[in-house]
């Protein structure tokens, strides 16, 4: 007999638009754990995990969405992309406020920025660049463009929707894998600029995609019915696994917890599915939000049984959940 | 116990007795077990053999025969063999007739499929034989077909006896179906009638298979009887048996016979459990076996029975669609809202007519924000019921809209069909016969500049008037049938002259007379079915006159399609009004017509303005006469 799905551990309020997304910092124990939550409003607020309250507002894209959040080693550097086409970069140490530095992209997209660090105090971040299928990879922070991914000519491959830059180990080469509006990914090499391998996904947009290293295998999502679990063989070429069916339609954002056994999917049917990582079994379905929900993010605790899984959702609220902590 | 084959003249009467006591005492299985497998392979070929067979059982005492009978047929490992080791016994004794064709069949139903096969199977090998397999086969439909039979016996029984049936009509050949078939026929449909009536599933699913059957037998060529049921293990079983191919008579060793048999048999039923198989394996059957080697079973899944498709809701108030279509963001809502318009308009007429004229006005200027399938059929719809529900109101505003600035020509057509349509409907199908009404819908549907659906129409109303005119030819009593209500009748006037009225006044963007012709022409096409429809209301005179003013002042319009339209005006006229009237208020108007249909017969150069004006003639040639024979 199984169980109900579980209700969330708790819910915030308080954002006063949609949520796009969402970012924790909960690594130093020692820390308050931290949710930093990106809206529509153009608000970047952070939220203390303890009280259940906004610590700050960051006001820095002028009232424009914020569609991106990560930090940069700790919650005191902030990186967050918004639609007035600017990347900036918060220094939050001590009480501040402030921005310190920012990358104007030139895009009017939608597309994520991905980031990786490469050494210590040294970043890639890859974002979709002014022309239309292009991605750019900058170093941080001194901004000094690494190399820009054109895919070939007549390739009609659209808008990049999704990054995500990764390394296999510290020393190995960093590689992107990008997401089109053409349905198909794209492994690029980030350093060369090279397009390695191309896979079609989907008849549809790809609306998010993550990717698990050590397994080498990685899942997509789009506004189709249809989630795609592709792997990356020795000769680094792309090839479809398996797909797995969806009641409704539409993805937008895919994660994979840190320790690689859920992933959590955001539907545009209000709800929050979680499978196994392994088999694709999925485990619980998570009804909560009245929207569609925007963002999902796994939480980055030390300590296992604290983790936490939150969804952000355009009925402006912030559901976070506790689910398969324990193992 | 071995058979010396001795001398032909062997008594074998003192074997049959000893083998009838030993049967009628029960002892069938032990001696039969061993008899019935030696004589099988004797007789397989030895003709002697047989008739030593024959004799034996023939010798058998009447008190046991039942019992040596019942014994053979159970333990005969087929039909042929069966039919080696009895001969003839049934028709020479009346005993074993009776076991064989009464007993085990009607009264007795606890004998395996196998058994049943043997026997009916038995019957049909022979010709001497095959007409007791008739008389069974009518015997058993009688009883399928009785409705106490059906209602009291147990449905065990009545499966037995429909498969008895089924196996009979197996081995039926064309000729004998045909002799019997009007038997069959009537026994069928009175069986069916039982069956369907009874409360149990399984009988009812019985008799539409049964019936299925008989019917597929008796109607090779035609169309045969289909029911709608969930196949399932006991129809695919039912059915195969209607398949088999009769056994033959050369059959290989013992061994090999029971195989053959028993595959046979077992094939149905393998295959079911096959088919059982799968549906029955879920979804992931590779996750299954896996599941063992991996350690993701720690993670129990939720219970996930609540997840279903997201569906939008529709409103439920005509005000609340209103709100809906005029001011809302949501899509999915807005889609939704338009799918329900039509029934929710139709089931809330008084809710309608309150607000019925702010929603034709929304529907009219109503643009497809999402491609939902059927867009345009769905606000055409909708705007009829909403003009079919408040008819007046509705009408004078669509009517005044035509002739107003700025719309597209899209919206001055969707008025005219939206017209028509809802005329069509008010004045009610139920005397001028349903199917061609509804021939007359289709084409007002597809909204592509219609030639060809205004076409359509001018054609059914000519076909209509044609089929008319035969009939004022044939006789009276016809003429008498067209006086159901028509709700039509109260609202033609407001439909019509609103339209008529302004034809020949220009507009900025609106010119009928100019450029527009199109619109003009679809106009005529409209004024000459609400013509039309107008019959016996009480403003058909007064339309008739305008409209033959109107088709006057553009009798010699450049456009052929205008004067197919005004000719089929000329039609719906003629066809409309009642002729006492035609000739005391219209007599110049249609004498000039009269003259003009002249000219065009002869002169225009399109053809099928030619035959329309040749058919308003001979309309009026009828006219004329039916006139002259009507005593004045």
């Amino acid at each position: 007999m199984a169980l109900p799905p579980p209700d969330p551990q708790f819910v915030l309020r308080g954002t006063g638009a949609a949520v796009h997304t969402l970012h924790f910092s909960c690594r130093e124990e020692s820390d308050v754990p931290v949710l930093f939550s990106g809206s529509e409003n153009g608000f970047i607020h952070v939220w203390n995990l303890k009280t259940h309250r906004v610590d700050t507002a960051l006001d820095g894209h002028g009232r424009k969405s914020v569609y991106c959040v990560e930090t940069m080693g700790g919650k005191d550097r902030l990186l967050s992309q918004g639609r007035d086409q600017r990347i900036c970069l918060w220094d939050l140490a001590e009480g501040r406020t402030s921005v310190m530095d920012s990358v104007f992209t030139e895009n009017v997209g939608f597309c994520r920025c991905s980031l990786l660090k490469v050494a210590q105090g040294r970043w890639l971040m890859a974002m979709a660049a002014k022309a239309l299928e292009e991605v750019q990879v900058l170093e941080l922070p001194s901004k000094t463009s690494v190399c820009t991914l054109k895919p070939e000519v007549g390739a009609k491959l659209g808008m990049p929707m999704c990054l995500k830059l990764w390394q296999l180990n510290c020393s190995s080469e960093p590689l992107l894998l990008a997401g089109y509006e053409d349905g198909s990914v794209i492994l690029w090499n980030a350093t060369m600029g090279k397009a390695l391998s191309q896979l079609v996904c989907h008849q549809e947009p790809v609306m998010s995609l993550d990717f698990d290293s050590e397994k080498a295998k990685g899942i997509s999502g789009s506004s189709e019915k249809v989630l795609s679990i592709w792997s990356l063989n020795e000769q680094q070429n792309l090839q479809v696994c398996k797909t797995h069916r969806l009641l409704n339609a539409g993805i937008s954002d895919i994660t994979i917890r840190p320790d690689k056994k859920i992933l959590a999917t955001a539907g545009w049917d209000h709800r929050i599915r979680i499978f196994g990582w392994k088999k694709m079994k999925p485990l619980a379905v998570l009804d909560y939000h009245t929207a569609t929900v925007h963002c999902v993010s796994f939480s980055d605790h030390k300590n296992p049984s604290e983790r936490l899984l939150a969804a952000g959702s355009r009925d402006h609220r912030i559901s976070i959940w506790s689910i398969y902590a324990q193992t | 116990v071995c058979f010396i084959p001795g001398g032909l003249d062997c008594s074998i009467s003192c074997v049959s007795h000893v083998l009838g006591k030993v049967c009628v005492q029960g002892r069938q299985k032990e001696i039969l077990s061993t008899l019935v497998p030696r004589l099988t392979d004797l007789t397989r070929s030895d003709c002697i053999w047989q008739r030593i067979c024959w004799r034996l059982v023939e010798c058998v005492p009447d008190r046991w025969m039942e019992a040596v009978v019942l014994g053979f047929v159970q333990r005969a490992p087929g039909a042929d063999v069966l039919s080696r080791m009895l001969g003839n016994l049934v028709v020479k004794n009346k005993k074993a007739q009776f076991v064989v064709t009464q007993k085990m069949l009607l009264l007795q139903y606890s004998h395996t499929t196998a058994v049943l096969q043997n026997l009916l199977g038995y019957l049909s090998l022979d010709s001497l034989r095959r007409p007791l397999l008739i008389k069974v086969l009518q015997e058993l439909l009688e009883t399928w077909g009785s409705s106490s039979a059906v209602k009291h016996s147990p449905p065990e029984q009545q499966q037995y006896i429909g498969k008895a049936i089924l196996i009979c009509l197996s081995h039926l050949k064309e000729p004998e179906i045909e002799s019997c078939r009007q038997e069959l026929l009537t026994s069928m449909m009175e069986g069916v009638k039982c069956h369907l009536d009874s409360n149990l599933p399984q009988i009812r699913r019985l008799g539409m298979v049964v019936a299925e059957s008989i019917s597929s037998k008796i109607n090779t060529d035609g169309p045969v009887l289909k029911f709608q049921y969930e196949e399932d293990d006991e129809t695919r079983e039912l059915k195969s048996f209607l398949m088999q191919t009769p056994p033959f008579c050369v059959v290989p060793s013992l061994t090999d016979n029971d195989r053959n048999e028993e595959a046979d048999a077992a094939l149905p039923l393998v295959s079911k459990s096959d088919k059982k198989s799968h549906p029955a394996a879920p979804v992931m059957p590779d996750e299954e076996s896996d599941a063992e080697l991996d350690s993701d079973d720690d993670l129990v899944p939720y219970d996930m029975s609540e997840d279903k498709e997201l569906k939008t809701k529709a409103p439920l108030y005509i005000r609340d669609c209103i709100e809906v279509l005029t001011g809302c963001e949501d899509v999915d809502k807005w889609e939704a809202t338009v799918k329900v318009l039509e029934s929710l308009i139709r089931k809330n007429p008084s809710a309608t007519r309150e607000v019925s004229v702010e929603l034709a006005k929304i529907l009219l200027h109503l643009e497809e924000k999402t491609c939902i399938e059927g867009f345009v059929e769905l606000r055409q719809s909708a705007q009829v019921a909403v003009l079919t529900t408040d008819p007046i109101p509705v009408a004078k505003y669509l009517t005044s809209q035509f002739y107003s600035l700025n719309y597209s020509l899209r919206q001055r057509m969707d008025i005219l069909n939206v017209l028509v349509l809802a005329a069509q409907e008010l004045s009610c199908p139920k005397s001028h016969g349903k199917t061609k009404q509804s021939g007359a819908q289709k084409p007002c549907i597809q909204l592509l500049p219609g030639s060809d659906s205004s076409k359509d129409w001018k054609r059914i109303v000519d076909e209509r008037i044609k089929s008319k005119t035969r009939r004022f030819a044939t006789g009276q009593s016809q003429v008498e049938l067209a006086s159901s209500p028509n709700e039509f009748n109260s609202v033609a006037g407001h439909f019509f002259f609103p339209l008529i009225q302004h034809f020949d006044r220009p507009l900025t963007t609106f010119d009928l007379l100019g450029e527009d012709h199109f619109v003009l022409g679809k106009l005529v096409h409209t004024l000459a079915i609400l013509m039309y429809l107008a019959i016996n209301t009480v403003a058909v005179t007064a339309m008739g006159k305008a409209l033959l003013e109107f088709v006057w002042a553009l009798r010699f319009h450049t456009d052929s399609y205008v004067r197919q339209g005004l000719l089929s005006c000329i039609s719906s006229i003629l066809h409309s009004v009642p002729s006492e009237h035609l000739l005391e208020d219209m007599t110049e108007e249609l004498l000039e017509t009269l003259s003009w249909l002249g000219d065009v017969v002869e002169k225009d150069p399109d053809g099928d303005c030619r035959r329309l004006a040749l058919q308003n003639l001979l309309l009026m040639e009828n006219l004329k006469k039916k006139l002259k024979t009507v005593p004045s």
